[in-house]
């Protein structure tokens, strides 16, 4: 018999049920709970006059719609509709015993930035939020996922959901990667190459040597964006790496049971001899720095290329999407990605706003200014204890010196939720995760690039490639 | 949850592939603490020519005539035909809910993100995936007769054209059966209580740092 992926496990380790139809009722350890996708879900409980299965599985945190400029309480939030979600999460958890590090709490944060670094979120775990980049957490050899309202719900009331195990697919990057050359970079080369559906009714495992020397950090990076591969759910095998950054955060295990976790935790890698579904092979060396120019994540080039043709696509439906991006992108096929003029930089979102992204960030930013075509640059730190290390190390005078905002932790401008937003037809060099229209404010352009990259077209007023900054 | 048996409707094409959720219905709608009242907002940057926001007078604003659902003939449409990946992109359940509200009760596509397939069948929209090449003719036959109207039966798990042409679908048994019968999912789950509690005992044992309980109020 072959052996088991890590999927394979931690599927065969959440099973409560098979039914004969099928469907399986799995486990859920950890449900991460914020403004946005829960309201809905309490008032369903409510209504049937349920209660939550067990309460200390739950850890809620406001991030989608909070300003990121500082404010004491819910009614200092100027947008009404923001501030009645804001008011309801704080409302809901209160009423059903639900711990929420809220307004004014250090730990409040990006759910997916909050989870990893309070320990929310260990080794083995199932790990569910109603919110897409769930997949954040599988960095740390989880199975997590995103799910939709009616499942939080359904979490909240019975623990469990309703599934159908996904295919194995393994994604091996081997090799050394370049200087200059990130996570973000691999993540999106990644969706480049095997497209916006290409792992859609998987669950990815990210492997191979380029991924194991990857910081916890960047292993994120890349779980977070699985789902923009189509995977609901990406992870990394447990190694040194993964143990490490567990250990001491304030809801991991200790003492005796430490020991005894740490040893399960071991066990969290994929067998030798497991078989997967669909495999990818990249070779690290071929990923240089990325920049998306159109308005899903396939449509990556490296910074270094020119914008690609569509008549040279030979599938139809792929053709009219490009033509249809170039034309909302305001751009030519052929031109250079370094022509590419940025209005505003965004640094931060669930995909780069971590510790390590910031000093990526700060690094191109020391000693430069900020282009004055550039309108704006926003730095979002991931949590409020993400900005205060930060601040530690004195990131945020960097930033302010090279003419970037400093923010509170929020998703910001990401998803533009909160008064944070492009203007119609403005480029944006952004380190988040989606470049779909619309998605940073209406009409906005969105360039998708690691922490680096941004800094330094911040830096130049349009996309220049980190390597060649000196 | 809204039962789906069978259903006879207009037909609406959007000849797009990836259509992503932002799109559906884009974030300034998801501050809405309801399920419902998202219809007028669904696929806001193309049916309006100007900005939306909640609250708005939306049979005031003006409307792009281009967009397929702005079309006289596709008014009252109830069944979408889409392309590949449709749904991608954020898990908002907030899709599938404006998406119903508007009034349509199925999507066909060649393909679907999970995360909005998923939410489809927790609200009666059922999402049916055919063929590049059946889509094509659907695509077709829709452009050659504007106003198609097709028969969607979950129960023979068929969409059929007027003229008798019959497509066969798959679909998930337990899936099929809430829908038919439009159960609640979380009350069947409860029937299940025990097992869950006896798995609970056996994790407990094994890895007791997942329930422990910490207190950080």
């Amino acid at each position: 018999m072959a052996g088991k992926t890590l999927y394979d496990k931690l599927w065969d380790a959440h099973l409560v049920a098979q039914r004969e139809d099928g469907s399986a009722l799995i486990y859920i350890d950890r449900h991460i709970i914020h403004e946005v996708t829960s309201p809905q879900a309490f008032e369903g409980l409510r209504l049937a006059g349920r209660q939550p299965w067990r309460t200390g599985a739950a850890v809620a945190t406001i991030d989608h719609n909070v300003p990121t400029t500082p404010f004491k309480s819910a009614a200092d939030i100027t947008d009404e509709t923001s501030r009645i979600q804001v008011q309801t999460l704080q409302d809901n958890t209160r009423e059903f015993g639900i711990t929420e590090f809220g307004i004014g709490d250090v730990r409040q944060g990006i759910v997916h930035v909050m989870a990893p670094e309070q320990g929310a979120v260990v080794p083995g775990m199932t790990v569910v939020c109603g919110d897409s980049h769930t997949s954040t957490n599988g960095a740390l050899a989880c199975l997590a996922h995103g799910i939709g309202t009616s499942e939080v719900e359904h979490v909240l009331a019975t623990q469990t959901l309703v599934a159908k195990k996904m295919k194995n697919m393994q994604v091996k990057v081997e090799g050394d990667l370049g200087p200059g050359v990130t996570a973000k970079d691999v993540v999106l080369h990644i969706i480049g190459v095997i497209g916006t559906a290409g792992g859609t009714g998987h669950a990815i495992e990210f492997a191979g040597s380029a991924i194991r020397s990857l910081s916890m950090e960047g292993r994120m990076t890349v779980c977070n964006m699985a789902i923009e591969a189509g995977a609901r759910a990406g992870m990394v095998a447990v190694d040194d790496i993964t143990v490490d950054y567990v250990k001491g955060r304030p809801m991991a295990p200790t003492g005796e049971q430490w020991a005894q976790a740490e040893a399960y935790w071991r066990t969290l890698v994929s067998d030798d001899d497991a078989r997967f579904d669909t495999v990818v092979e990249i070779d690290a060396a071929d990923i240089r720095p990325q920049v998306s120019w159109g308005t899903s994540p396939e449509m990556v080039v490296a910074v270094d290329a020119s914008l690609p043709d569509p008549q040279a696509e030979s599938d139809e439906v792929k053709r009219s999407g490009m033509l249809r991006a170039y034309e909302y992108m305001g751009l030519k096929p052929g031109i250079k990605v370094g022509d590419i003029p940025v209005d505003r930089v965004f640094i931060g979102s669930c995909t780069n706003s971590r510790i390590e992204d910031l000093r990526a960030a700060a690094d191109v930013a020391k000693g430069r200014k900020k282009a004055d075509s550039v309108k704006q640059v926003l730095v979002v730190p991931g949590s409020g204890l993400v900005k205060k290390q930060a601040e530690q190390e004195g990131l945020d005078k960097i930033f302010i010196e090279a003419g970037f905002e400093w923010r509170e932790p929020g998703c910001s401008m990401c998803l533009a939720m909160n008064p944070d937003r492009l203007q119609p037809g403005e480029h944006c060099a952004s380190t988040s995760n989606r470049n779909f229209e619309g998605r940073q404010g209406n009409g906005g352009r969105t360039h998708l690039v690691s922490p680096a990259m941004a800094a330094a077209a911040a830096v130049a007023g349009h996309f220049v490639d980190v390597r060649e900054l000196g | 949850m809204e039962k789906f048996v069978k259903h006879e409707g207009l037909v609406a094409p959007l000849d797009r592939a990836n259509v992503d959720t932002d799109q559906i219905i884009p974030k300034q709608f998801l501050k809405s603490i309801k399920r419902t009242g998202f219809g007028p907002n669904l696929f806001d940057e193309w049916r309006y020519l100007d900005e939306g926001y909640p609250g708005q007078d939306n049979d005031a604003r003006p409307k792009n005539p281009d967009f397929v659902l702005n079309q006289p003939v596709y008014q009252g449409a109830t069944i979408l035909l889409a392309r590949r990946n449709f749904g991608c992109g954020s898990s908002r359940e907030h899709a599938p809910w404006a998406l119903m509200d508007f009034g349509f009760r199925a999507v066909i596509a060649p393909s679907f993100a999970d995360i909005f397939y998923n939410n489809c069948f927790k609200n009666g929209l059922l999402p049916i995936v055919l063929s590049e090449e059946q889509m094509e003719e659907l695509f077709q036959a829709e452009a050659a007769n504007p106003g198609l109207r097709l028969t969607v039966d979950l129960e023979a798990q068929q969409v059929r054209t007027p003229d008798g042409k019959a497509y066969d679908f798959d679909i998930d048994e337990f899936r099929k059966h809430c829908l038919l019968n439009g159960l609640d999912e979380i009350g069947l789950t409860l029937q299940e209580a025990d097992t869950i509690r006896a798995y609970e005992e056996r994790r407990r044992a094994r890895e007791p740092w997942v329930f422990a309980e910490h207190v950080n109020h």
